[in-house]
């Protein structure tokens, strides 16, 4: 793990340059202001995730509780998300599936691309780089329609390629996206010692920068995963049975045990089931994942 | 300083240009191929393939001599005519003002919150850490579990109808099931503008604040005259995906309020409707006018506003140089 050193300077040299706090005003307003500005941001983004945390934790007949921590805290509502009618597990298995296939085979190809654009010199670039980014902005619904309609005439509906192959049109662009900014922070030297030392281009590519760039790599993974994970849609439309659902289509079908009632309790342990695992990624790979993010829009 | 010989092409070595160029040229189409084939199978061929479905019409009818058909009939245009006149028509302008005031509305919003939020985490001294945590929750949050946690909020006997001690149906069809929407979406994305503003916000230098400040500027004008331009580049790109993000909103209004439910129906869900309905051909016209549509909002904000999309990877296309050899040499930084 020597190299591995430079490249973090390199994925994350727009944040820690960032680090560098602006001079404070020595007002007295200004001492304050900003923390209760803090509290209200964490509060304003934690408070209804909160709220679904606490949900989930009440006895299903304490539903409608309003205290802000459950009593007694009860699991029941995490094992009745696994009550055989949700199929919630089947569900969690589907998304898994397709979200990782849809994240893999996005990297592979994707890192092709981003590597040509950030780094080689080639007529018709901007226009190629257009067209992906282009893609990122297609409506869902416009491409899910057609596809729809060839699905059906070959057999595909309630198949898991029927769910990935849509997926790639946001996460290749996607993917394309953030692994060129990454690639472009790179510093190009690598490339040329390794030329020099005689390795052609694709060499270099391969030997040198893929290396390097795994961490890069590894955030842009972690993001599309997110994206494939919310993904709604295409699952909605490309199944109509319960046993290829993903997760999120899952949760729109749980019905009440006593009919009328929405079981809002395990839908929301349903959706802490849904998201943990995806924040405690996040959380650890934060300072990445912000990099990973600003990095197309923030020229640094 | 002065450019006379052609300028270093920046970060290639010295190696024989035109072979190099071709090379990599060769290379580039190698590593691009994929990736376009892959767009052209999921993106271009629904194009297509939505412009011929559009002008057919599905199920029964009865012909001129009163005879039953079946099947796809050819319409032309049609279901294009069908969005002027009628109840169709009614239903999606309906669906396309629903859409373009959750977007016009939710943008505005998410932006002023954003920035707000942004120039708060500026100043932060202690507990960056923390503030990045949770601003990343309401993102990775998916959409749909996102747009139950706020049914569960605002249903009937949901947590705000008891904070705000009224008995407000939200979820049923009004005013009301608009603004739940709103609401849901500004909180889900406004942290998400105020990291990208923040991105940009650090990238300014804080000596010209102090400059400014010699100047007598106050903490307004310098956010007016200072700031705010020099965040614009990075603040344009996060409307513009925001802005086309919400143009084809589905989920949240979906999964929060329901199908079916006319003040929160947008053109995705009306598209999506109609397929259902086995109903394929108005499903695919109103799909491609909202590709239309986005398409026209992304141009005119590229063209008119000036968001710079691809970002600094023109600075290091070939073009670049070249372009700037006019220019007074600076060197080999881009």
């Amino acid at each position: 793990m020597s190299t591995p050193v430079d490249t973090t300077k390199a994925g994350t040299a727009s944040t820690a340059a960032g680090e560098i706090p602006v001079a404070p005003k020595p007002k007295s307003y200004s001492m304050i202001g900003p923390y209760v500005g803090i509290v209200l941001i964490i509060l304003y983004c934690l408070a209804p995730f909160y709220w679904m945390i606490v949900s989930s934790l009440r006895r299903p007949a304490d539903q409608f509780q309003t205290t802000l921590i459950p009593n007694p805290i009860s699991f029941q509502n995490y094992i009745d998300v696994f009550n055989p009618s949700n199929n919630f597990a089947r569900a969690l298995l589907n998304s898994i599936i397709v979200a990782s296939t849809v994240t893999v085979l996005t990297l592979i190809i994707g890192t092709f691309a981003a590597y040509a654009l950030a780094r080689l010199d080639f007529p018709f670039k901007n226009i190629s780089l257009g067209i992906i980014i282009a893609c990122s902005m297609f409506p869902g619904i416009a491409m899910v329609i057609p596809l729809f309609g060839l699905f059906t005439d070959i057999g595909w509906i309630n198949t898991y390629q029927a769910l990935i192959l849509p997926a790639l049109s946001f996460g290749l662009p996607l993917a394309v996206w953030i692994l060129t900014a990454f690639f472009r922070q790179m510093p190009a030297e690598l490339e040329e010692a390794a030329m020099i030392d005689g390795c052609t281009q694709g060499q270099a590519f391969r030997k040198v920068i893929i290396p390097i760039a795994a961490p890069g790599v590894f955030t842009t993974a972690i993001i599309v995963f997110v994206a494939a994970w919310n993904e709604y849609i295409i699952a909605l439309t490309m199944t109509n049975k319960a046993e290829y659902r993903t997760a999120t289509v899952a949760v729109t079908f749980f019905t009440g045990t006593t009919g009328r009632d929405i079981p809002f309790g395990s839908i929301m342990a349903a959706g802490v089931i849904l998201t943990v695992p995806l924040l405690i990624m996040v959380l650890i790979f934060q300072r990445r994942i912000v990099a990973g993010l600003t990095a197309g829009g923030v020229k640094s | 300083m002065t450019v006379v010989e052609a300028p270093a092409r920046t970060p290639k070595p010295k190696v024989d240009k035109s072979t190099d160029f071709r090379q990599q040229g060769r290379l580039a189409a190698y590593l691009l191929t994929p990736t376009m084939a892959v767009l052209a199978v999921v993106i271009g061929y629904p194009i297509l393939a939505a412009i011929y479905q559009s002008m057919f019409t599905q199920g029964q009818g009865v012909d001129a001599d009163g005879f039953v058909i079946q099947g796809d009939t050819f319409v032309g245009l049609g279901n294009y005519a069908a969005i002027f006149k009628g109840d169709t028509g009614a239903r999606f302008w309906n669906a396309f003002y629903n859409t373009t005031l959750f977007t016009v509305v939710c943008v505005i919003i998410e932006v002023i919150l954003g920035v707000a939020m942004a120039l708060i985490m500026n100043k932060a001294f202690k507990g960056k850490g923390l503030i990045r945590a949770s601003i990343l929750v309401p993102w990775a949050i998916p959409t749909v579990v996102s747009a139950k946690l706020w049914a569960w909020i605002f249903d009937a006997n949901g947590i705000a109808n008891t904070i705000l001690g009224q008995q407000i149906l939200w979820s049923t069809d009004g005013p009301q099931a608009k603004l739940a929407v709103i609401i849901a979406d500004t909180w889900k994305t406004a942290p998400f503008i105020g990291l990208l503003v923040l991105a940009g916000l650090q990238v300014i230098p804080a000596d010209i604040y102090e400059a400014a400040k010699i100047d007598g500027a106050n903490a307004w004008r310098s956010f007016w005259s200072m700031t705010l331009p020099l965040v614009k580049p990075a603040l344009l790109v996060a409307v513009l995906f925001r802005i086309l993000d919400n143009l084809r909103m589905f989920d949240l209004p979906a999964v929060l309020i329901g199908f079916q439910k006319p003040s929160v129906e947008t053109l995705s869900i009306l598209s999506y409707l109609e397929n259902s309905n086995t109903r394929f051909g108005p499903a695919a016209a109103y799909a491609f006018l909202l590709f239309l549509y986005v398409m026209v909002v992304a141009y005119l904000f590229v063209k008119l506003l000036g968001a710079d999309v691809i970002g600094d990877a023109r600075a290091k296309t070939p073009k670049a140089p070249r372009r700037r050899r006019a220019l007074v040499a600076k060197g080999d930084t881009p």
